[in-house]
């Protein structure tokens, strides 16, 4: 159902990585009113499907752009670009130790005399990397180099998998 | 902005002045409530002594249903067998479900359908849940008709916001069978956040702490410019007041030196004495509490230490919850209080601690639900103008599909905004496999066997081919009501199966009918009739959207051979329309020909959205809106 080829332009948004987030939210909001099922639930069926259709497809478009790795992985499907994330990540030596080590030290986590102080610097360690990780992902593909903007998608990816690992880890310090 | 005002025809509000009956009923557990928007003023609607809980209870006799409510709890003691409370708990849930309460039940099952629903026996025979809880709709819309004069024409209906598909799906037959129009199921927590949100015009997040007797829901919102979003929901299906009457009681008994092989009559005796001395400390610092002959001395403090375990856990589900929104516990600006068990204050002393800040209770929290409920049916039903309030809901369990070896793969994950849809390509196991099963499950676990299994069907007619080079593209849609669909479609062939998810505990179609014709007093008759011609109505309304969207853009946006495909199917529908007797077979030329031009539909909203947003900023969008 390719209601719209572009999730930017549904918005009035340019094609970019950078987003403004009010005017996203704001332009959401401004669709939805138009097209949710609500505004059709006295119509007839036919005008209601329409309207789920409609709003699901705003709802996977809203939700494509609001996530940074969504956001970035969508960029790269318009620019024409399919990637197996994983092969590529595999292949940078640093970055893979880079990655164990910070496992090492979740995994150390309930053993650490100070388990929420060092999960607190694990994670801003963590968004650091992510924020550097979006800026190389900004340039690469502003430049059009497709291989590096693979290459630091695949990362952004590891950290957030690693960032949803801390708030998990949270709560079963908090629990236990 | 013609262009997208033409597509969205339901959009338009109603004739000025011509006000719709609608009303928002909480259909409870313990008591159901109805209520309906006067004046711009949510009200509930009392029953003719003034009352305005209708106790969710039933009393049945041999010539069928005697009484509902006060009147059915009555014969509560002396008449156990053919007195139904608390049915809500067995809606959409099968029998096995039933087994796993793990505690005695008043009644006995008759044998179900071959939907394996359990029934209840009773002298009037075996009673579903659905049936049960479509008398109890029954009876609050006839205390609106009274109310409003005349019929209804809309309802909004309140489910936990826990409820899975089954239970949704339970529901709306419910509704159906009682002959109401459902306009929306809507969350009972996200009712709440509405009635308090309107009341109090707040912008902001909103944190909405529900505890009922069995259950306990959390939802976190966002309320900007009238658009209530909700970020995430979650909670306990097993953790209410109850648990705090039991953990009283457990202590009475050891207070007491009862044994803990004491008689059930006992055993109630216990937790009605500590149930009234729970609900004795909202008021005083401390109660005398007698068991038989003995009487325990009961304090605030003590109270606290036991139910202070049970609070803590309802306090890690809002931590969780405000994970999965993405916000932290100080950027919430309102704490709302539903249900009956906030009245506790150690539940209140400890929400506003953990919150930091004084919840909001000023509505009473049985009747917050049904008045939110009231408001949304206003906005639905077309009464108020259109762009008011919007209400943007979450899915609040995972839905997923069986793959290799029991495990699930979860397509659309809980907490998304519906409606959604989402499609996952998968591919076939064996070298000439044609076939295709598809199993749709419920839940956040990894096994199939920890999830709530809601559908399976098989897709057939895969033409046969080296395994893994067919593409088969399931595609599962959640509706504004959080209902399901599943279509299944092998990409290269086209072959396709679809299934709106009637899940295994749900009516069968054919129950439906027959439950139809023998309990539906009121349209038993022309019942056939008048489907038939609102499916005629459909038909016409149907025939003259596309024929406008024809003339409109018709030659812009199709070729001519789609032109000709798409008029003839409209002269097709015509024709059957003039000539049928049988609604279904209507029904269905009307869905084929809908199908038919979803691609056409697609690409004037495509148009039309761009032609609309082209050269606007957003400010100027807004203020249009």
């Amino acid at each position: 159902m390719p209601l719209s080829k572009d999730y930017f332009s549904l918005f009035g948004l340019p094609v970019s990585y950078d987003v403004n987030r009010r005017e996203l939210d704001a332009a959401f909001r401004a669709l939805q009113q138009r097209y949710h099922p609500d505004r059709a639930a006295t119509g007839s069926d036919a005008q209601v499907r329409e309207a789920v259709q409609q709003a699901a497809f705003i709802n996977q478009a809203y939700s494509a752009l609001k996530s940074p790795l969504a956001r970035a992985q969508y960029l790269l499907e318009l620019a024409g670009v399919e990637a197996d994330y994983e092969s590529q990540v595999t292949r940078d030596g640093l970055f893979l130790m880079e990655q164990i080590a910070l496992r090492e030290r979740m995994e150390e986590l309930f053993e650490h005399p100070h388990p929420f102080d060092e999960l607190e610097q694990l994670r801003s360690s963590v968004e650091v990397k992510f924020v550097e990780c979006e800026e190389s992902f900004t340039q690469a593909h502003t430049d059009e180099d497709f291989q590096r903007a693979v290459d630091a998608v695949a990362k952004l990816q590891f950290f957030a998998k690693l960032l949803d690992q801390l708030d998990e880890l949270e709560q079963d310090l908090e629990d236990r | 902005m013609a262009a997208l005002l033409q597509i969205s025809e339901p959009g338009l509000s109603p004739e000025p002045h011509q006000r719709k009956r609608a009303v928002g009923i909480d259909l409870g557990t313990t008591n159901s409530l109805v209520a309906t928007v006067r004046s711009g003023t949510s009200t509930i609607l009392n029953d003719e002594q003034g009352r305005a809980l209708l106790p969710s209870a039933l009393h049945y006799d041999k010539q069928g249903l005697s009484c509902v409510g006060y009147e059915a709890l009555e014969h509560d003691l002396s008449d156990p067998l053919n007195t139904l409370t608390s049915v809500k708990r067995f809606m959409g849930r099968g029998l096995e479900d039933v087994a796993l309460f793990g505690e005695q039940l008043p009644y006995q099952f008759a044998a179900g359908g071959e939907s394996g629903m359990p029934k209840f026996a009773t002298a009037a025979g075996a009673i579903s849940p659905v049936q049960a809880s479509a008398e109890l709709l029954a009876s609050l819309e006839r205390r609106a008709q009274l109310a409003l004069g005349g019929d209804l024409d809309g309802a909004v209906i309140t489910v936990p916001a826990y409820f899975d598909d089954a239970q949704r799906q339970a529901t709306k037959d419910a509704a159906m069978l009682a002959g109401l129009k459902v306009l929306r199921l809507l969350n009972e927590p996200t009712a709440a956040a509405i009635a308090y949100g309107l009341d109090s015009a707040g912008e902001g997040t909103i944190a909405v702490y529900d505890l009922g007797g069995g259950t306990f829901d959390i939802s976190i919102l966002r309320l900007t410019r009238g658009v209530f979003e909700v970020l995430a929901s979650g909670g306990d299906s097993a953790l209410g007041g109850d648990d705090f009457d039991r953990a009283v009681a457990e202590w009475l008994r050891e207070q007491c030196q009862i044994g803990s092989d004491m008689t059930p009559q006992v055993q109630r005796q216990l937790l009605a004495a500590a149930k009234s001395a729970k609900q004795q400390l909202s008021e005083d610092e401390g109660t005398t509490v007698k068991v038989g002959e003995q009487s325990v001395e009961l304090d605030r403090a003590q109270l606290a230490e036991l139910i202070d375990p049970l609070v803590a856990k309802t306090l890690r589900s809002c931590r969780r919850s405000l994970a999965d929104a993405g916000v932290k516990v100080d950027d919430v600006d309102n704490v709302i209080l539903v249900g009956g068990s906030t009245r506790a204050l150690r539940v209140r002393e400890k929400v506003a601690e953990y919150f930091s800040k004084e919840p909001l209770c000023h509505l009473d929290p049985d009747e917050v639900v049904a008045l939110g409920a009231a408001l949304q049916a206003d906005v639905l039903i077309g009464n108020k103008s259109g762009d008011d309030m919007l209400l943007l809901d979450v899915i609040p369990l995972s839905l997923g599909i069986e793959t290799m070896g029991g495990l699930v793969e979860k397509i659309i994950h809980r907490n998304t905004t519906i409606p959604v849809a989402k499609a996952q390509e998968f591919t076939t196991f064996k070298d000439g496999q044609t076939a295709l099963a598809v199993h749709v499950v419920q839940g956040e676990r990894e096994l199939v066997s920890d999830c709530r299994s809601l559908a399976r069907f098989e897709l057939r007619g895969i033409p046969p081919m080296t395994a893994g080079s067919a593409k088969i593209r399931v595609t599962y849609q959640v509706d504004a009501d959080g209902l399901l669909s599943v279509a299944a479609r092998e990409i290269t062939s086209g072959v396709e199966a679809r299934i709106e998810v009637k899940p295994s505990y749900g009516l069968e179609e054919s129950e439906v009918t027959r439950m139809l014709q023998e309990s539906f007093s009121h349209a038993r008759d022309d019942m056939a009739a008048r489907a038939l011609r609102e499916q005629q109505v459909e038909a016409d309304r149907i025939i003259e959207d596309i024929r406008a969207a024809i003339d409109a853009d018709g030659e812009a946006l199709l070729d001519a051979s789609e032109l000709e495909c798409l008029v003839k199917s409209l002269d097709e529908l015509k024709q059957l329309r003039d000539t049928t007797t049988e609604h279904r077979q209507l029904a269905r030329k009307i869905e084929s020909v809908a199908k038919g031009s979803e691609s056409f539909a697609a690409r004037r909203m495509d148009a039309a959205v761009k032609k609309a947003l082209s050269g606007q900023t957003l400010d100027q969008l807004e203020g249009e809106l």
